[in-house]
């Protein structure tokens, strides 16, 4: 359009009226979708908070009596519930670290990678828009004992024959359920990463290479460095995500082998045994648990929150 | 130069593991999708069927006669594509609704002034972070009180509120990338605002648009906890609750064939979106996290 147009569009000579108008109209568009989110979000957590002070299950629904905080109480006082949180970081810890790392390695080969662009995004998206529930069963019946393939071809490893029954311990099915965690959202990250990657300007890269900076010192002096607001919020959101691992859980363990996760714990109180008081403060204690650990990522990495809000 | 050529054997090397990373688990529930009942119940560790047969896909789909002479069971083929057409119906309604009021939302984020904006996005970060299994309870106690409860509106109303924060991020990305002197120019030819909003920017605005109901799309499509939390019969059963409850009629022998048959068909959908799409889902992933 006209050279002459003002391209912030902040006009500064604004009548109070116009002002005023214009804020009306914000309030009114951000309105529907700030209702939508609230309304199944903050009214059930308050539910949840004053369910959690009840001894209340859903099959004796008269039997409903206040308790104060003896489901807390109970909740943590119990060796599973600490089992649960137990794995469900470790869990977190390793398939970030894994991911990070592979999703580096992803990133880097499609940056550097001229032909067949269009194939290599392809194949990568495909783990990123399959339904977990579909990974989980790709995976559950590649470590099947009877059907899988893992054993046959990989018997030649230490520890692997044709019998290893994986998800008949505890390790070997951890293993299993974080294989198809990471295969499924490795993507994901590996996106992030490739965005945070390509605004790394190739002329520092240069520089650095002609004052004789190896291959090794780029990465880690130039290249990581420059990207580390991408990484932060790549690992505050996978961290969140995998903090929620559910759906692989219940499919391939059922949360056997005391593969279960918090998430798992929660929902089994709540729909398998209707205990909506105890499963109630489960919600809140996980609840807590993310906020605290949204908290902790932010605070510990220094994750620029105005960058994943998307203000730019 | 010899560096170069490492950097382009290295990237070589790593475009083909890549490959077989992503797409080996994806061959393999196409190969198990055609092996026989007796050939996985009597076990199969080999990567390709033996005998390949359609026996499968017969049954999930509900069509023809199997290779053995007898007829497909027909309440396999029935859950499965009902559960089909609610997955398709509550994702599309889901993502139809929640990027129409993510498009007016990013709107007034990425060009209005007004009090509380900085609140909202505060609320669409806490969204994205919310752990959904913390809803099953409170929500499954309110959507039986509502009679939402095993109904399409008792999961499009969550997968809305779910979807709505990485689409208001992707949009208001996209908005910031528009044109203005375009909008202020139709506001000089005697435009409102809204008019200017209507008429000028949802043209310039609907590639972005699109890429979030891919997105939000994607997010209903494989959304799992609510959907096994808040149904109960086929009758509003999506199809990852639907596989996830199908054990067949013998529970220490599943039914690996129909399972990867069933897995492959919603698949399908899935890799056609990604064919077509691929760059848009890319810029729209990466443009909500990562200002660029």
């Amino acid at each position: 359009m006209s050279a002459t147009a003002v391209p912030t569009g902040k006009t500064t000579a604004r009548t109070s009226d116009r002002a005023a108008g214009e804020n009306r109209l914000g309030l009114k568009l951000v309105a529907p979708a700030v209702v939508v989110m609230l309304i199944v979000t903050a009214w059930p957590m308050i539910q949840a908070l004053y369910l959690s002070l009840f001894q209340y299950r859903l099959t004796a629904p008269d039997e409903k009596e206040f308790v104060g905080l003896a489901n807390y109480a109970s909740v943590l006082g119990d060796s599973l519930f600490w089992q649960d949180t137990f794995n469900t970081l470790l869990i977190m810890v390793v398939t970030v670290a894994v991911e990070l790392v592979i999703g580096f390695v992803f990133a880097m080969v499609m940056h550097r990678v001229i032909f067949a662009r269009g194939v290599i995004r392809t194949a990568i998206l495909i783990p990123y828009g399959i339904i977990t529930v579909v990974s989980a069963f790709a995976w559950q019946f590649t470590f099947s004992l009877s059907n899988g393939w893992v054993n046959s071809w990989f018997a030649w490893l230490p520890g692997i024959s044709s019998d290893t029954n994986w998800f008949g311990d505890h390790w070997p099915a951890m293993f299993a359920i974080m294989v198809s965690e990471i295969w499924k959202t490795t993507p994901f990250m590996s996106l992030l990463l490739l965005a945070g990657l390509s605004q790394v300007s190739e002329d520092m890269i240069e520089a650095a290479k002609v004052d004789g900076a190896t291959w090794w010192q780029r990465l880690w002096k130039v290249i990581l460095p420059n990207m580390r607001a991408a990484i932060m919020v790549a690992v505050l959101f996978r961290a969140l995500d995998a903090f929620r691992i559910f759906d692989n859980i219940f499919v391939m363990t059922r949360g056997a082998q005391d593969t279960e996760s918090s998430s798992f714990l929660t929902y089994r109180q709540v729909i398998e045994q209707f205990q909506l008081g105890l499963g109630s403060a489960l919600s809140v204690l996980l609840f807590l648990s993310v906020l605290l650990l949204a908290f902790s990522i932010v605070k510990l990495f220094r994750v620029d929150l105005a960058q994943a809000r998307g203000e730019g | 130069m010899q560096s170069d050529t490492k950097t382009k054997a290295g990237t070589a090397v790593g475009f083909v593991l890549i490959l077989v990373w992503c797409l080996l688990p994806v061959a393999w529930i196409i190969s198990l999708s055609f092996k026989g009942a007796a050939e996985t119940a009597a076990g199969s560790p080999q990567f390709l069927p033996k005998d390949p047969t359609l026996d499968n896909y017969k049954t999930v789909l509900g069509v023809g006669n199997l290779s053995s002479g007898d007829a497909p069971d027909p309440a396999v083929s029935d859950d499965f594509l009902r559960a089909l057409l609610n997955s398709f119906g509550i994702a599309l309604v889901a993502t139809l609704l929640s990027v129409v009021f993510a498009t007016l939302a990013a709107y007034a984020i990425a060009r209005l002034e007004f009090r509380g904006k900085r609140l909202v996005l505060s609320i669409a970060l806490a969204i994205a972070m919310f752990p959904v299994v913390s809803l099953v309870g409170p929500l499954f106690d309110m959507w039986r009180t509502f009679h939402l409860f095993n109904t399409w509106p008792g999961l499009i109303i969550p997968y809305m509120t779910f979807t709505l924060p990485l689409a208001i991020w992707t949009l208001t990305a996209f908005f910031r990338e528009i044109p203005w002197e375009m909008e202020q120019a139709a506001q000089v030819d005697g435009a409102t605002s809204w008019q200017a909003f209507r008429k000028v920017i949802v043209p310039l605005a609907a590639p972005g648009v699109f890429t979030a109901a891919i997105l939000t799309f994607f997010f209903a499509w494989n959304e799992f906890v609510l959907a096994i939390s808040l149904t109960s019969t086929t009758g509003s059963r999506t199809v990852p609750a639907q596989l996830s409850f199908f054990v067949g009629p013998d529970p220490f022998n599943p039914p690996y064939g129909q399972l990867a048959t069933a897995s492959v068909v919603v698949t399908v959908p899935i890799i056609v979106i990604v064919l077509l799409f691929q760059r848009k889902i890319v810029a729209g992933l990466t443009s909500g996290a990562v200002k660029g």
